[in-house]
């Protein structure tokens, strides 16, 4: 099969907060996903990326744009014309304590997207799936009787990665799958996460504010800010050339783990808080925090364009 | 350099109806005037109880084993009656905290309550006098627009501004220590980019001690000076701050510096991560906690608890690995010695 797993053009997702004010959850996104790639999305909390993720998965009804699925648009498509289709495209979300449902055995969350897909016709069937899926992540069969309190952090999100994967997706959504782990723990996941793909060949959309481990497990990086994707261009492109202001701010914010290093870096990092995405600034969203910042980007909205071979970026500067 | 605070052999348990959690095993160290202190670890490794047994800020289930001392200023804080430690608390010791929403009162506006801050500790202080040092603190910490911000509430400051007020709140009384436990874990990294150099800022021009309890070892790396790394209760390595990232000498430690992905990081190689998960503190193994997780343990690491090794300038490691009589063979230790 040939074509991008997923394809998302100008996606808006407006939320009303009254019958005035409306929330720019997400304002005109367009990105890509090709078969068995990772795209990482990053931005600070508020900045959309989960919006834009729940939007892709049709939990919102987007306000705007197209959502293209494995060539087939689903932007506007009826719940009951998902349902087939939602077998491509599976969820793991951040909280492992809360997306787990307290009252199901281990056996049982897993199986149920197998029943609900008629994939399998009874529980027992369902086992020939669970059993090796378990084991694939990392569990043994005996896990399979017990409920989620039962496990440890790290162990639950090993179900719900077994959860998503036993439909054999071809993508995969990951909201912040690891933020919720000690950082011993973090690796086992990522590592799971990656050795699976690079089996099945299954696409990721990774979402996550930990930039460094965004930067290890993606082919590409997309950067949020307010509602609007920034830069988007290589994992490694993008913190060896960071373009747009924010990026780069971001990127000198994070704690380095070398106290050398640490001490020497540049003192840049951003000042000030994000605006409110209900009256978003005007012009270029960032202008309010950019230190570059000039008169037009108060007045005129950047496009999204090719700086350098496959590096894109929405700035004045540029 | 004469010690601001001193903990000696702490124990700190929890009696709960599965039994007794041993949350802190025995945890001695001590903090110099100034100094800023970290102590790093994962969920369950007794870094919270450890801070929080400092000020017996603790549930009535906890229990602080009698042979424990906690020193601050010649006073052993785990003997201190109930009325001269609240002297204590917000004065000279304060401490802030990961979430700054659930510390602070919704229904008050956030001077008012930076100003009982202050008033708690000087009742001769007048109306006026209290408003004029609260809003210098609010500029201390650089909140802007202080005069427009000191009559809103919680709810109209972001995160990053309210944990601004609470270290505001920390410092009202110029405490000689700061016991800040993750307090920007709930932040976004550019937001804690601004908490930490404020931190700093500060600690330089009022020469407060700090302890910093975080799990992140990126943030110990660009604010402590030395750090402590916990793991099962104990400390497991203390190091100078260089010293930990270039010699690290527990594998617990190693472990950690692995499974973070450097920026410079070869994506092709598989992260090292640390199999298994911590030890079930109602029943902390005999031996050291980090023997089941850890790829050189031998026989005696899971039955007998190691001593502390002397291996730099204030560095001490909790390894059998770094006894005279450990083997060489599969030894990281002395492998990396001997080259």
């Amino acid at each position: 099969m040939s074509g991008p797993i997923l394809e998302v053009t100008d996606l808006t997702q407006h939320f009303p907060v009254n019958r005035r004010d409306v929330v720019h959850a997400v304002d005109g996104v367009t990105f890509s996903i090709q078969r068995g790639q990772t795209l990482g999305l990053v931005g600070e909390s508020g900045c959309g990326k989960s919006s834009c993720a729940r939007s892709i998965i049709r939990v919102y009804d987007p306000t705007g744009g197209r959502i293209v699925l494995d060539g087939e648009e689903i932007t506007h498509m009826s719940q009951k014309e998902l349902q087939p289709r939602r077998k491509k495209m599976q969820m793991i979300f951040q909280d492992p304590y809360a997306s787990l449902n307290a009252r199901m055995t281990v056996r049982d969350i897993i199986a149920e997207p197998l029943l609900a897909h008629h994939v399998v016709k009874s529980r027992e069937e369902a086992n020939d799936y669970v059993y090796p899926m378990l084991e694939r992540v990392g569990l043994t069969r005996e896990h399979a009787g017990r409920y989620a309190h039962e496990f440890s952090g790290g162990q639950r999100q090993r179900v719900g990665i077994a959860r998503a994967l036993v439909l054999r997706p071809e993508l995969v959504i990951c909201d912040e799958p690891i933020s919720a782990l000690d950082v011993s723990i973090q690796a086992q996941v990522v590592n799971l996460l990656r050795d699976y793909q690079q089996e099945q060949g299954l696409a990721y959309l990774f979402i996550a504010h930990d930039l460094s481990m965004v930067r290890y497990v993606s082919d590409l990086v997309g950067v949020m800010y307010l509602g609007q994707l920034v830069e988007l261009c290589a994992a490694e492109e993008i913190y060896a050339h960071p373009l747009h202001p924010y990026t780069q701010g971001l990127l000198s914010s994070i704690p380095v783990a070398n106290p050398k290093l640490a001490r020497e870096k540049e003192q840049s990092g951003i000042e000030g808080d994000l605006p409110s995405p209900v009256n978003p600034p005007s012009g270029c969203r960032f202008h309010t925090r950019c230190p570059f910042a000039k008169e037009v980007c108060s007045q005129e909205a950047p496009c999204m364009k090719e700086v350098s071979p496959g590096h894109q970026t929405a700035c004045h500067l540029y | 350099m004469e010690p601001i605070l001193t903990v000696d052999n702490l124990k700190t348990a929890f009696l709960t109806s599965s039994g007794k959690v041993q949350a802190v095993r025995g945890v001695s160290f001590s903090l110099n005037k100034g100094e800023i202190v970290g102590i790093v670890g994962e969920s369950g490794s007794g870094k919270s109880v450890t801070s929080m047994s400092i000020l017996r800020l603790l549930p009535d289930t906890a229990r602080i084993d009698p042979e424990s001392s906690i020193l601050f200023e010649g006073r052993d804080l785990s003997r201190l009656p109930k009325k001269q430690l609240r002297d204590i608390r917000g004065q000279k010791i304060a401490m802030i905290f990961q979430d700054p929403m659930s510390s602070l009162n919704p229904l008050i506006p956030v001077g008012n309550q930076v100003e009982e801050m202050i008033k708690i500790h000087h009742r001769e202080l007048s109306g006026e006098e209290l408003r004029k040092r609260a809003l210098a603190l609010f500029q201390d910490v650089r909140i802007p627009e202080p005069e427009k911000r000191f009559a809103q509430y919680p709810h109209q400051f972001s995160g990053g501004m309210r944990q601004r007020v609470m270290i505001a709140m920390a410092l009202a009384n110029r405490p000689d220590l700061l016991i800040a436990d993750e307090p920007t874990t709930a932040l976004d990294v550019t937001i804690q980019d601004q908490i930490l150099k404020q931190l700093r800022a500060l600690q330089r021009e009022w020469n407060t001690a700090i302890i910093f309890i975080t799990h992140d070892l990126g943030v110990v790396a660009e604010l402590c000076q030395r750090v402590l790394v916990m793991y099962g209760g104990l400390i497991m390595e203390e190091s100078p701050i260089d010293d930990l990232f270039e010699r690290p000498r527990h594998p617990y430690t190693l472990g950690l510096l692995r499974s973070i992905p450097a920026l410079n990081q070869d994506k092709g190689a598989r992260l090292d991560s640390i199999p298994g998960s911590p030890p079930d503190m109602t029943n902390p193994p005999a031996g050291c906690p980090f023997a089941p997780r850890c790829p050189y343990a031998r026989q005696i690491c899971a039955r007998e608890l190691p001593p502390y090794a002397a291996v730099g300038e204030g560095h001490r490691s909790m390894c059998w690995l770094l006894q005279p009589d450990a083997p060489a063979e599969g030894n990281p230790f002395r492998e990396e010695e001997a080259r």
